[in-house]
């Protein structure tokens, strides 16, 4: 056997260490003018699907993106990272507010049917819409098992043995291939791209696509009312001593006297 | 208009944020029924048939629930919507009800709505994006809305109901795409993280493992939850269940006390909503003093021991 066939979801995000603003007419936040780059966990799933490709145990990944042209920049990341190719599922700005994880989860199985994908990889959840939705959708959408929050992943045979954060500690499940897995932040610790990798990156194949060349129509499914600066919380004050924090504390009734 | 609540379990008792859960569904307006799925699984039935606001319980008892894996809780879920029709189906927003609610929401072609902090009206839905540092509202076009919940958003429902069980059938449910193998479970005389009245929490400054000894002393004093910063699980120092934030879980305690915490975003988004908050840092400028109701800038190895030592006293 040849090794698996990997696909690898790519979301182009406001960057991690970026402060967020919400936008004076509360319809969104401000993202002109602000660092972007991949979702932190794709980042997971692009690393993980390499060092499957490094071990010989993947043969070809095909990382994807939708969204803007800005995504090809995020593409070019993850094959700097490892990835074989790319595919980016172009989709203009006005479309591409409505986008959410069920267009996105169509787009991704349609193109795991037809590259004869065996594992989709994807981040457990975006950082942005903090939705945690995609891989489960497209394991659904394909009637294939999901292994998500993954922190281990291992090849028996014709299946993968997956450890999975979960609330009380860790478990272990098997599923069979093709599957579907969401990578969780301890899965490994992305490497960076290093400047010849960057350099024969630019040289890699990145096909462009359309939702409809998928037959995916993007409706959207919900309206934002509003977004909104949460609640902010005022400091309060520093205290001196132990004592007196103990004291504060019994007062409130908060701790045992 | 009616609701299900997956209730979540162990098969031998109700996680209390199913409480929480139940709550978000009485603000919707319809009848809430109560779904447990698991096998031998009865006794928490029972428990949920006492939840107020509950007007039906039901039960699907069977061995293809083992793991509470997707691939044969999806199917089962399928099944009853078809027959019961619901017009709203909710879980907690746990490791669990994150990882069903997608996918039977693509089976439903459907776009779920995550982790919700309020309710204001049966398809207008309030949630957090980016960490936390905003608040999105949005109204759900979708004829079944598939929701997850934040437990520390809604209060728990009371107890002293009395509704009837139902038995459904699971006869029907196979699932040869996925196998439980284990768990590895911490185990811990502490109350839950999630639902502690009082959480003490531990960061990067806690310096390794061993130093977490300091916490869990304190947190039993106090009857504490013990949970940490990402810095310090992805140090190694604790396993990753205690971590609190954006990733891990959300708490929201009647007192949080962090220490040796920076308060980065990520944490902050998971620990903020805490009623009191106070900080133990040596850091003046740490971050997480602008949103401590109190705080102290201590070496924390001095002042948790001395904290122990006072309470109590």
């Amino acid at each position: 056997m040849s090794g698996l066939r990997i696909l690898v979801g790519c979301k182009r995000v406001i960057d991690y260490a970026v402060k967020v603003r919400v936008k004076p007419d509360k319809t969104g936040v401000v993202t002109e003018g602000v660092k972007h780059s991949m979702n932190p966990f794709d980042e997971i799933a692009v690393e993980e699907a390499v060092r499957m490709k490094e071990k010989k145990l993947a043969s070809e990944i095909v990382a994807v993106s939708c969204g803007p042209t800005q995504c090809q920049e995020t593409l070019r990341t993850a094959m700097a990272m490892g990835a074989d190719r790319s595919i980016h599922v172009e989709v203009d700005a006005q479309s591409y507010e409505g986008m959410q994880p069920i267009h996105v989860a169509k787009i991704l199985s349609k193109i795991a049917q037809q590259e004869k994908v065996d594992l989709v990889f994807t981040g457990k959840q975006a950082i942005d819409d903090d939705c945690n939705q995609t891989g489960q959708m497209i394991a659904a959408l394909l009637d294939w098992p999901q292994a998500t929050f993954a922190s281990k992943v291992e090849k028996a045979n014709g299946d993968l043995t997956v450890t999975r954060e979960i609330d009380g500690g860790l478990e272990t499940i098997k599923v069979k291939t093709p599957a579907v897995l969401t990578a969780d932040l301890r899965l490994n610790e992305p490497r960076y791209a290093t400047l010849p990798n960057i350099m024969k990156a630019k040289k890699k194949k990145l096909e462009k696509k359309k939702p409809s060349d998928y037959g995916v129509e993007l409706s959207p499914r919900q309206q934002v009312v509003s977004v909104e600066d949460p609640p902010v919380r005022q400091a309060g004050s520093k205290l001196d001593s132990v004592e007196e924090l103990v004291g504060k504390l019994k007062d409130s009734g908060l701790i045992p006297s | 208009k009616s609701t299900l609540v997956i209730a979540e379990h162990n098969n031998e008792k109700l996680t209390p944020v199913t409480l929480n859960a139940v709550t978000a569904a009485t603000k919707l307006g319809g009848e809430v029924s109560c779904l447990v799925l698991g096998s031998q699984c009865a006794k928490v039935a029972e428990e949920v048939s006492q939840i107020k606001g509950v007007s039906k319980v039901l039960l699907a008892d069977s061995d293809v629930f083992k793991g509470f894996l997707p691939e044969s809780i999806t199917p089962f879920l399928l099944a009853t919507q078809n027959q019961f029709n619901f017009s709203h189906i909710l879980a907690p927003a746990t490791a669990i009800g994150k990882n069903v609610m997608p996918r039977l929401a693509a089976k439903l072609d459907v776009s779920p709505i995550s982790d919700i902090i309020g309710v204001k009206d049966d398809s207008t839905f309030v949630r957090t994006i980016y960490a936390g540092n905003a608040i999105q509202t949005l109204t759900s076009n979708e004829p079944v809305k598939v929701i997850t919940v934040r437990g520390t958003a809604f209060e728990a429902a009371e107890t002293g109901g009395s509704a009837a069980t139902e038995n459904v059938s699971a006869d029907a449910v196979t699932n040869d795409l996925s196998d439980f193998v284990g768990q590895e479970l911490s185990k811990s005389d502490r109350p839950e993280l999630a639902s502690a009245k009082t959480v003490v929490a531990g960061g990067r400054g806690m310096k390794n493992g061993d130093n977490f000894k300091l916490l869990y002393d304190l947190a039993d004093k106090l009857k504490a939850a013990v949970g940490a910063s990402r810095a310090a699980v992805d140090a190694g120092f604790v396993p990753n269940d205690m971590q609190v934030g954006q990733t891990g879980k959300i708490v929201a305690p009647e007192l949080y006390i962090a220490v040796g915490i920076s308060g980065a975003i990520q944490h902050l988004a998971g620990m903020k909503d805490s009623k009191v908050i106070v900080a133990i840092n040596k850091d003046p400028e740490a971050p997480i003093f602008q949103v401590a109701d109190y705080g102290l800038v201590q070496d924390l190895f001095k002042a948790v021991p001395e904290m122990t030592e006072l309470v109590g006293k």
